[in-house]
């Protein structure tokens, strides 16, 4: 066949100028091969890993699923500030004094900022982990499972960069998740409850603006919390093809852990379960605020992700990709 | 790079061995010269997909190495296949996505591309496939035909040298699998490289200068079409109503394997002094035989294929 021989002749000429008139598409291996890869300023070649980043966060935040998630997020704080309002409406108070409900729920009548906490209490142990658990478990999985894996890897998005990419924007939805429960539950405390000078659980009295600082704190070591879990979950999705196996695998990992967690004679594995600390957020509202339970678990969070994480890696950059 | 022989796709000694010892592809030569349109050919489950995962970087080969474009793989992945545009085993889209969309984030995930120029270079892709018009419906709405273009579209994204398309006309209709014939010579006139598997043998026929027959993971030719071609003899064809009388004529010329089926009476010529046809239609015209229509049937690529591979597309076990 003659074009065997002709052709590649042409290809090594360059033969800019027919190329360029059909496209960038149709270009020799010279010339506008070179224009469409062009090197911008020196910023901008920085920051163009972060365009897999970039495209990952729209591509997660775009899916109706993400936004059901935050949705349902956002939906408890407005029932549970319904039934506290209506519990106490006869003048009582919230099942009949304290010791009894999720956290801080007494305090809320008296300050509506206080459902941030009782919302955050109530979600933490469950709600909140298992959608991190869907966003974390679908991410390498679900993927696989469309067949957009094996397109991503050779753009080439390269594994250990996609790898990033994904964990980044669990970490992203992660923060999302818990400001959802927690804006939501500031506005529906705001508009159901009277709000005001906070009382912190050491009886000190700070103003609204040092309580709305806490709650903030608090809200970003909530969102902390839940590093480890995306982590694991990352690492159960590079485990299979589909992203259901890893949604379901990641969730029921973690109500298994919540389950022995609560059994007292695991107590010696008590302190390496990634939930152990959660709800030590509840001690920036001390004065002093008592560190040990706060940093004990960011030390566990960080453990999980660096084991978890080099697990991941480690198994998605020797994987055969045959999705 | 100047080097006319040089060459794109080379492999030695590739072999895959899944867990479980089944051997996918065992001890694989190709060779695919640059600027050609190379047709990779083989029954269902011959190992094709494998060797063109192993190429991309997708599987890690057991043994032997793979070089593309002159790059060892997967270890130069991300200085080769910026250079490649790939179509593995039917498109994979994002159903919630636009078609646009897709592109917009296969395009995100090249680190090699140019933000600034992403948007145009996606419209342009799209029009190259005739998607223009469809770009901003959802891409679980696209019909196959639609969504294999739009993968197709993918590949086109930025400029290439290379060219792996897997089964590019599946599920295409026949005008779409015509133009997508199209759009591979133009691509190969523009001096790109295609590497093109196929189950349709006439469109390799149509469309490729080089070929190779893989079967049960191995390699068992490759050449250029006309070679593979010129390789298997024509058969001698004879239509006639008087299919008795005309037998022991061709037998008597030395064709051997003389078969008749209806009114066509076909045999093989022989390797060695073969007759002159004219000779061969007059004797028979002189016996008396009614000759409708006389001459070589040339073998086609198919028939090559089914020789070298003793079998149909069946799955090999």
């Amino acid at each position: 066949m003659s074009r065997a021989d002709t052709a590649p002749s042409a290809a090594s000429a360059g033969k800019p100028e027919a190329s360029v008139a059909a496209g960038p598409v149709a270009a020799g291996p010279a010339g506008p091969a070179a224009a469409a890869r062009a090197p911008g300023s020196p910023l901008r070649e920085l920051l163009r890993p972060l365009g897999l980043f970039r495209s990952e966060l729209v591509t997660t935040f775009r899916r109706w699923r993400t936004l059901a998630l935050l949705l349902v997020l956002m939906a408890v704080p407005v029932l549970v500030g319904i039934a506290v309002k209506i519990e106490t409406s006869d003048g009582g108070s919230v099942g009949g004094g304290e010791g009894d409900g999720p956290a801080f729920i007494a305090q809320v009548t008296n300050n509506g900022l206080f459902l941030v906490f009782t919302s955050l209490a109530v979600t933490l142990p469950f709600f909140l982990p298992m959608t991190v658990g869907m966003i974390a478990g679908d991410s390498i999985a679900g993927e696989a499972a469309g067949g957009t894996l094996r397109y991503l890897l050779v753009a080439p998005a390269g594994r250990t960069r996609l790898l990033l990419a994904k964990y980044a924007t669990t970490v992203v939805f992660c923060v999302a998740a818990t400001l959802a429960v927690a804006l939501s539950a500031l506005a529906v405390g705001a508009l159901l409850f009277p709000v005001g000078e906070v009382t912190l659980l050491s009886g000190t009295p700070v103003s609204f603006g040092e309580g709305l600082l806490r709650t903030l704190l608090i809200a970003l070591a909530v969102a902390a919390s839940l590093l480890g879990l995306a982590a694991l979950g990352l690492f159960v999705s590079t485990m299979t093809n589909s992203g259901v196996t890893a949604m379901a695998a990641t969730v029921g990992l973690l109500i298994t852990v919540q389950i022995v967690d609560t059994i007292p004679q695991l107590h010696a594995v008590h302190p390496y379960l990634f939930p152990h600390y959660w709800l030590s957020f509840g001690d920036l509202l001390r004065d002093p605020v008592y560190w040990d339970p706060l940093l004990k678990n960011l030390g566990l969070q960080a453990l999980y992700v660096a084991v978890f994480g080099s697990a991941a890696w480690a198994r998605l950059t020797n994987k055969d990709i045959t999705a | 790079m100047t080097d006319a022989a040089e060459a794109v796709v080379e492999t030695s000694g590739l072999t895959k061995r899944f867990r479980g010892g089944q051997v996918a592809v065992d001890s694989l030569e190709l060779s695919v010269p640059r600027g050609s349109v190379f047709g990779f050919l083989g029954p269902n489950g011959s190992g094709k997909t494998t060797t063109i995962r192993m190429l991309l970087g997708l599987i890690e080969p057991s043994g032997g190495t793979a070089r593309l474009l002159g790059e060892p793989m997967p270890r130069a992945a991300r200085q080769v296949l910026p250079q490649v545009g790939a179509l593995i085993e039917g498109p994979a889209l994002y159903g919630f996505l636009s078609g646009r969309d897709n592109l917009l984030r296969y395009d995100a995930a090249d680190p090699t591309a140019d933000p600034r120029t992403r948007s145009t270079r996606v419209s342009e892709a799209l029009e190259r496939v005739g998607l223009a018009a469809a770009g901003s419906k959802k891409a679980k709405a696209y019909s196959l035909g639609m969504k294999q273009r739009l993968g197709l579209a993918s590949a086109l994204l930025q400029p290439r040298q290379l060219l792996i398309l897997d089964e590019p006309t599946n599920g295409l209709d026949p005008q779409g699998m015509r133009e997508i014939r199209t759009l591979v010579r133009e691509l190969a006139d523009d001096g790109i490289t295609v590497f093109l598997s196929s189950h349709l043998l006439d469109e390799i026929e149509q469309v490729c200068s080089h070929t190779a027959v893989m079967s049960r993971g191995k390699l068992i030719t490759q050449g250029t079409v006309a070679e593979m071609s010129a390789g298997a003899r024509g058969r001698l064809a004879v239509t006639t109503p008087d299919t008795a009388e005309a037998m022991p004529v061709l037998k008597e010329h030395g064709v051997t394997d003389v078969t008749v089926s209806g009114d066509r009476v076909t045999g093989e010529m022989p390797a060695t002094d073969p007759p002159d046809l004219a000779d061969l239609n007059a004797a028979l015209v002189r016996a008396d035989v009614r000759v409708r229509a006389f001459g070589v049937e040339r073998a086609s690529l198919e028939d090559v294929f089914v020789a070298l591979t003793g079998e149909g597309f069946d799955v090999a076990g």
